[in-house]
C-alpha cells in the first residue's frame, strides 16, 4: 500500500509538467458520463416508468453503479494500456523487481484524469440518493457498502481479465470494453429491464445483477432479505480472473531486443 | 553461483509472405515456425566471475538473461542462481540482481532521476542507511551528483546510462547483468562505463554478465567469454583462443562467426 503511494506520487510529479491536458481531459471526462444522465432525463420526461421502476429509482441505480464503476476505474484502468506495456517490453522490468506484479502494473499506470468521472459518479451517487424514497435503516446502509465492494470487485476482475487475455493475443481486445465501459452505459437501467434471457447471464456468468438488480430491490423493499448478501457472492468472479491472469503470466514469452 | 544445464526455449514465430492478399490468407490459416532460441545450453559461473555473453544477433543471448532473471520460463533443463529457480521463486531470486537494459530505460521521463531512485528504495525496501551509502558511493563513482535533479527526458544518453547503471544498483545486488551497456555511447562515456564496471567487479566482488557488440568491452573487461550461436555455446574460455593469428578481435570474430555459418 506504502508503495501504491510511491507510485501515485511521482505521477502526480510528473503530471505537473503538463497542466493545462490534465485540466482539460478531466472537463472533458466529466462532460462525457454527465451525457448519459441528461439521456436519462429526457426519456423519462416521455415515459414515467421502466417495466415498474419509476425515474427515481433508476436514478439510484445509476447512482450506485456508475459510482461501483469508478472506484474499480480509479484502482484498475490501468490495466487498459496493458498490451502496450507487453508489446515495449515493459513488463520484463516489472519481472525482475521484487514485488506483486499487478500492484506493479497498476502503479505504472495512474491517470489523474479520471478524477473528472469520479466527481461526476459522486455527484450522481448523491442525487440518486436524494431522490430515492428509500426509507433507510441499517440493513440497507450496508447493502449499499456491500454493493460498492461487490461493484469493485467485480468491474476490477474484468479489467483484469482483459489484461490477462493480452498475454495471448498481444494485441489489446477492444470486445471486452462491452463489459466494462458497456455495462456502465447499460447498467443505468436494472438489469431485469433487459428481458429474463439476459437477468440469467448477469446472475451466473458475469455476476452484474448481483451487484446492482437484486441489492437495489432489497433497497426498493421488494425483495427477499438475502439479497442484501449477494454483492459479496458477487466477489466470487474474481478469482477465475485472477487464475487467468497468472496463466497469462506463465505463458509470457517477452518482446525481442 | 549460477549453473545452467541441458536448457532449452522453443519460440513459436507466425510466418507469412509479404503483401496484402497473404496477409488475408494469414488471417484463416497461419503458419508457424519453431525456433529453437536456446538449444541444450550449459554453463556455470563462479560468484565475483566477470562473464562476456558474446553472439550474433538472434543467437540467443537475450533469452539467456531472461532465463537467468527469471522473465522467462524455459522447456527444458535446470537452472539455479545461488541455489534457486530463478521463475520459481522469482520474487526472492530478483531481490538479489541488478539488471541493465542498454535499449530500455527503467527512469521515469518526466521526474528528476532522484526520484527515480526514491521508488526504487520502496520497491526493493532498501532501508534508509544503506540506500544513502549506496546512493553516495555511486554518485562518486559515476559522477551523477549534477544529473540527480534533472528529468530523465532532458539526460545526454552517456549521462542516462551512468543513471540506469546507478539505479540497478542501489539494492547492492550480488549479480548484475548488463545487456549491452555501452550501445551508442560516445567514448567518453564508454571509458567511464567500462571503467565502473571494472571496478564494481574487483572491489565489491559483484558477478557480472556481459553482453555486447562490442569487441573493445569485451577486451577492456572479462577474462572469460561464453560464445553463443543459433542457441548452443559454441566456446566458453578466452577471446585469446579465437583471436590468434588476428590484427583486430573484429575481423577474428566475424571470420568465426562466418566459418560456423551464424
Amino acid at each position: 500500500m506504502k508503495l501504491y503511494g510511491k507510485y501515485f506520487a511521482m505521477h502526480l510529479k510528473a503530471l505537473m509538467e503538463y497542466k493545462t491536458s490534465f485540466l482539460l481531459t478531466c472537463i472533458g471526462q466529466f462532460l462525457v458520463s454527465f451525457n448519459v444522465f441528461l439521456g436519462m432525463h429526457f426519456m423519462f420526461r416521455r415515459f414515467s416508468n421502466v417495466q415498474g421502476f419509476t425515474y427515481n429509482e433508476v436514478l439510484l441505480c445509476f447512482g450506485i453503479t456508475l459510482m461501483e464503476f469508478s472506484l474499480a476505474e480509479s484502482v484498475a484502468r490501468g490495466f487498459d494500456t496493458f498490451d502496450s506495456m507487453i508489446r515495449q517490453g515493459e513488463f520484463d522490468r516489472v519481472l525482475v523487481r521484487p514485488r506483486n506484479e499487478i500492484l506493479q502494473v497498476l502503479g505504472n499506470r495512474i491517470e489523474f484524469s479520471r478524477v473528472g468521472r469520479i466527481l461526476q459518479a459522486a455527484a450522481m451517487f448523491i442525487y440518486g440518493f436524494s431522490v430515492s424514497q428509500v426509507r433507510w435503516n441499517f440493513g440497507k446502509i450496508i447493502a449499499v457498502l456491500f454493493m460498492l465492494v461487490g461493484g469493485t470487485v467485480v468491474f476490477t476482475g474484468i479489467f483484469l481479465i482483459y489484461a490477462a487475455l493480452c498475454f495471448f493475443t498481444i494485441e489489446g481486445l477492444e470486445f471486452v470494453n462491452i463489459f466494462t465501459d458497456g455495462a456502465r452505459e447499460y447498467g443505468k437501467y436494472p438489469v431485469s429491464i433487459y428481458g429474463k434471457r439476459m437477468l440469467l447471464i448477469c446472475t451466473f456468468v458475469v455476476p452484474y445483477a448481483l451487484i446492482q438488480y437484486y441489492p437495489l430491490l432489497y433497497l426498493l423493499d421488494r425483495g427477499k432479505p438475502y439479497y442484501l448478501f449477494l454483492p459479496l457472492a458477487a466477489c466470487l468472479f474474481f478469482l477465475p480472473c485472477f487464475l487467468l491472469w497468472k496463466l497469462g503470466v506463465k505463458h509470457y514469452t517477452s518482446a525481442g531486443s | 553461483m549460477i549453473t545452467l544445464e541441458h536448457v532449452c526455449k522453443t519460440y513459436r514465430v507466425s510466418k507469412r509472405d509479404a503483401g496484402f492478399s497473404s496477409a488475408l490468407k494469414a488471417l484463416f490459416h497461419k503458419e508457424y515456425e519453431y525456433i529453437h532460441a536456446l538449444d541444450d545450453v550449459s554453463f556455470t559461473i563462479k560468484d565475483g566471475e566477470m562473464v562476456g555473453y558474446i553472439g550474433p544477433n538472434g543467437a540467443g543471448k537475450s533469452s539467456t538473461i531472461k532465463i537467468l532473471s527469471g522473465i522467462l520460463t524455459p522447456e527444458g533443463g535446470t537452472c539455479r542462481v545461488n541455489g534457486l529457480i530463478p521463475w520459481k521463486n522469482r520474487i526472492e531470486h530478483v531481490r538479489n540482481i541488478g539488471v541493465v537494459f542498454g535499449q530500455r530505460s527503467q527512469l521515469w521521463w518526466d521526474v528528476p532521476v532522484m526520484d527515480s531512485f526514491e521508488l526504487l528504495k520502496e520497491i526493493y525496501r532498501i532501508d534508509t542507511l544503506s540506500y544513502r551509502r549506496n546512493l553516495e558511493q555511486l554518485c562518486h563513482m559515476l559522477q551523477l551528483s549534477d544529473l540527480l535533479k534533472m528529468p530523465a527526458r532532458q539526460l545526454s544518453l552517456g549521462q542516462r546510462m551512468r543513471c540506469e547503471i546507478a539505479a540497478s544498483l542501489l539494492h547492492s545486488p550480488s549479480l548484475l547483468f548488463l545487456d549491452e551497456p555501452t550501445i551508442g555511447l560516445d567514448a567518453v562515456s564508454k571509458l567511464a562505463v567500462r571503467d565502473f564496471i571494472l571496478k564494481l567487479n574487483q572491489e565489491q566482488k559483484t558477478t557480472v554478465i556481459l553482453t555486447t557488440h562490442d569487441m573493445q568491452d569485451i577486451e577492456a573487461l572479462t577474462s572469460r567469454v561464453i560464445l553463443i550461436g543459433k542457441g548452443q555455446i559454441l566456446m566458453d574460455g578466452s577471446i585469446e583462443n579465437i583471436k590468434k593469428g588476428y590484427h583486430s578481435t573484429e575481423e577474428a570474430l566475424a571470420d568465426f562467426y562466418r566459418s560456423h555459418d551464424l
